[in-house]
């Protein structure tokens, strides 16, 4: 065995530890990530209001969603446009739960139950029937099957309320008027709403790290392996199909989960938060801009993305208005077309950057 | 001398490719097995003629994508913002002309409709051309950024729309004479949708006539086979590639424009919106079948208006169930393209 060879296998032969043996291997990006992740983690006690715990809860649960789409579209090499769907599902396994069993931890465990048995069967499904003949299918399969489950989610009000959606109460310890504690620690009130936020922050790590592993796991190469050389894969005695129907489970488990965070924290579910197409495609371009195949484009993508939606807009409001005299400069700098940029910078890095940001940092 | 000067030993005609009959029977049968459900006849015409309108429009829509696949085994996820475009080119039509559609007389009417037709598949083509010499041709051959890279056209392209016609909906006036229908006893049938059928049937005329009848046809046909072939014949299959990706965005544009008019509204969202059904007809015809995607259309509509009519919860997901059954029987789609 050669030396190249051998530098390959150095990975494998320790693996464990927290990030399963695959650090961001270049400086800059791990300063960035341990920003964003220590930045989360004490938003609480740094920023007060509703609006930036809002924006970084939001953020805590995309970052599990891109990376679990991440998980499909980078790993596997596979496009679903259903990954909303099992997103709404999740989100209303927690609702309906809650609404019709009572605000007790029991429905939250119930309705999680319930999404993780319904996602799981409907991803086998689609997988048994779309993957099993080309890849391409898939996408467009999948894309057939999530509108369909939007339009039934809008369509049976008895159930799921409808367009209105369904809004809940939560387990009395997630309410803002609960207490831990009486006096507030470093200036803050330690309400259930402090509580929900950490439960998100918590899940969203851990499941981000489970993620982390599966892709870095036996299972996680052949994937990759899936991805890179369909038929060879197939030859060394891989059965292609069951690894990427696997694969789409894994992925939509752990959208179900990012759903269901979502719900609590809003306590509301309907059909524009968890299940519309415009969510796929802010994925789509999470896990493009930051990253496919890396995971950790997950974290940069949801991050930049969410604080683009929430802080582009103003300044692309500014720039419009400096423009104002100009002929279509101000349409297009108008801050309701910030998705035009988004979708410039998307079809560049799909061109110019494959690794996305995270590639580029690995890069310099 | 007599007539032995024939060649001699002539070669025997190649077998003929058998016809699969089974697809081909999906739809008349379809429309006889459903008779018995329906108590009258009366609403079983109508139900039959708006579904097999409403099929035309959708393969009108697909057929292009269909096409486009069948021959450079691209798919343009941005297909849609084509048909959405070819809707909003109406508007450049309807601006000075305006007039025309008020007008109470059947030629100045269909004069408008054909000239927003002829104005949309212009628009289309030429943003097609674009699309294809930016968006897709540095993706050929890889079909993960071909997907992607498609999604992003039809977002920037979305998002240009609006900012050039405005975010909100606009809604077009159906010319005078389409409106209305035409009542034969019990039976009802839209005007637009005799019109939408009319032009459909003549379009699928058309593409068979092209494809199997003349010499592009077969270069076309040939290529989908065997590119590599044609090319080494000395055929330059890039530039048949770029001119059926422009025929397959003109005709997204026709789509669109006849969509529009059904619709009576425009949003840059319609395309995409179609898609859904779009993307269902070609799984069920076969990927790149012409065909297969007709069959597809009609089949989709008509079953989707049956149901509708008969068990209205059902409707919601019977172009799933239509798309789940085909694909348990052919997973590859009703006429399965040969190479792929």
């Amino acid at each position: 065995m050669n030396a190249a060879a051998l530098a390959l296998n150095v990975p494998s032969q320790r693996r464990g530890g927290l990030l399963s043996a695959d650090p961001p291997r270049s400086r800059l990006l791990a300063a960035i990530l341990l920003a964003v992740v220590l930045g989360l983690a004490v938003t609480p006690f740094v920023l007060s209001g509703s609006q930036p715990i809002g924006t970084a809860a939001k953020i805590c649960v995309f970052i599990l969603l891109a990376a679990s789409y991440d998980l499909l579209l980078g790993y596997t090499g596979v496009v679903s446009f259903a990954h909303t769907m099992f997103f709404g599902i999740g989100g209303y396994g927690i609702a309906i739960a809650l609404d019709r069993l009572g605000a007790t931890w029991t429905s939250v465990g119930l309705g999680l139950l319930c999404a993780f048995a319904l996602s799981a069967a409907l991803a086998l499904a689609i997988g048994l029937l779309s993957l099993r003949v080309r890849a391409i299918f898939f996408a467009m399969i999948t894309l057939a099957v999530a509108s369909a489950a939007l339009v039934l989610a809008s369509q049976l009000s008895t159930v799921t309320g409808g367009e209105d959606g369904l809004s809940f109460q939560l387990p009395p310890e997630l309410r803002p008027a609960f207490r831990i504690t009486g006096e507030p620690v470093f200036g803050l009130v330690l309400n259930g709403r402090i509580v929900a936020y950490y439960l998100i922050f918590f899940a969203s790590l851990a499941g981000f790290l489970l993620l982390l592993r599966i892709v870095n796991s036996p299972f996680g190469r052949v994937l990759q392996a899936v991805r890179e050389n369909e038929f060879r894969t197939e030859a060394l005695g891989y059965r292609v199909v069951a690894y990427r129907t696997v694969a789409s489970v894994i992925a939509a488990l752990a959208a179900t989960v990012a759903g269901a965070l979502m719900a609590l924290w809003l306590r509301y579910n309907g059909p524009d938060t968890t299940l519309s197409f415009a969510i796929m495609i802010d994925i789509l371009l999470m896990v493009v801009i930051g990253g496919m195949g890396t995971m950790y484009g997950a974290v940069i993508g949801a991050f930049l993305f969410v604080l683009a939606q929430s802080y582009l807009q103003v300044l692309m409001g500014a720039a419009a208005s400096a423009l104002a005299g100009w002929p279509l400069l101000p349409e297009i700098l108008h801050p309701d077309r910030w998705l035009l940029w988004l979708g410039i910078l998307f079809v560049v890095s799909v061109y110019a950057f494959p690794g996305g940001v995270v590639g580029r940092l690995r890069q310099s | 001398m007599t007539a032995t000067t024939a060649p001699g030993p002539t070669a025997p005609d190649l077998p003929r490719a058998k016809t699969d009959w089974v697809p081909l029977a999906l739809v008349p049968g379809l429309v006889v097995l459903a008779l018995p459900f329906f108590g009258d006849a009366s609403s079983w015409v109508t139900l039959t003629l708006a579904g097999l309108a409403m099929g035309m429009m959708i393969f009108l829509m697909a057929s292009g994508l269909t096409l486009v696949f069948g021959l450079m085994d691209v798919i343009n996820f941005g297909h849609g913002v084509f048909i959405s475009l070819g809707a909003y080119a109406t508007l450049l039509v309807l601006g000075p002309l305006g007039g025309w559609a008020r007008a109470d007389s059947v030629p100045l009417n269909l004069a408008l409709l054909a000239l927003c037709i002829v104005a949309a598949m212009v628009v289309t083509a030429v943003v097609g051309a674009f699309f294809e010499r930016v968006i897709v041709r540095p993706v050929y051959g890889s079909h993960l950024k071909q997907i992607l890279v498609t999604m992003g056209g039809l977002i920037v392209t979305e998002q240009l729309i609006h900012a050039l016609w405005g975010a909100s909906p606009v809604p077009i006036p159906l010319p005078e004479t389409l409106r209305g229908a035409f009542v034969i006893g019990d039976m009802a049938m839209e005007r637009y949708r005799v019109v939408a059928v009319v032009i459909g049937l003549v379009v699928f005329g058309l593409m068979q006539l092209v494809l199997n009848r003349t010499r592009l046809g077969l270069l076309i046909r040939a290529g989908v086979e065997n590119p590599e072939m044609v090319e080494s014949l000395g055929y330059r299959i890039r530039r048949l590639f770029v001119a059926v990706f422009v025929a397959g965005s003109a005709l997204a544009g026709l789509g669109g424009v006849m969509w529009a008019f059904y619709r009576q509204t425009l949003t840059a969202g319609m395309g995409m919106e179609v898609m859904v059904l779009v993307f269902t007809v070609i799984i069920i015809g076969g990927l790149g079948s012409v065909g297969g995607c007709f069959i597809g259309a009609l089949l989709v509509a008509l079953i989707a208006n049956y149901v509708g009519f008969l068990a209205p919860k059902l409707a919601l997901v019977s172009n799933i169930l239509v798309m789940a059954l085909v694909l348990v029987w052919r997973p590859q789609g009703l006429f399965p393209v040969a190479r792929r």
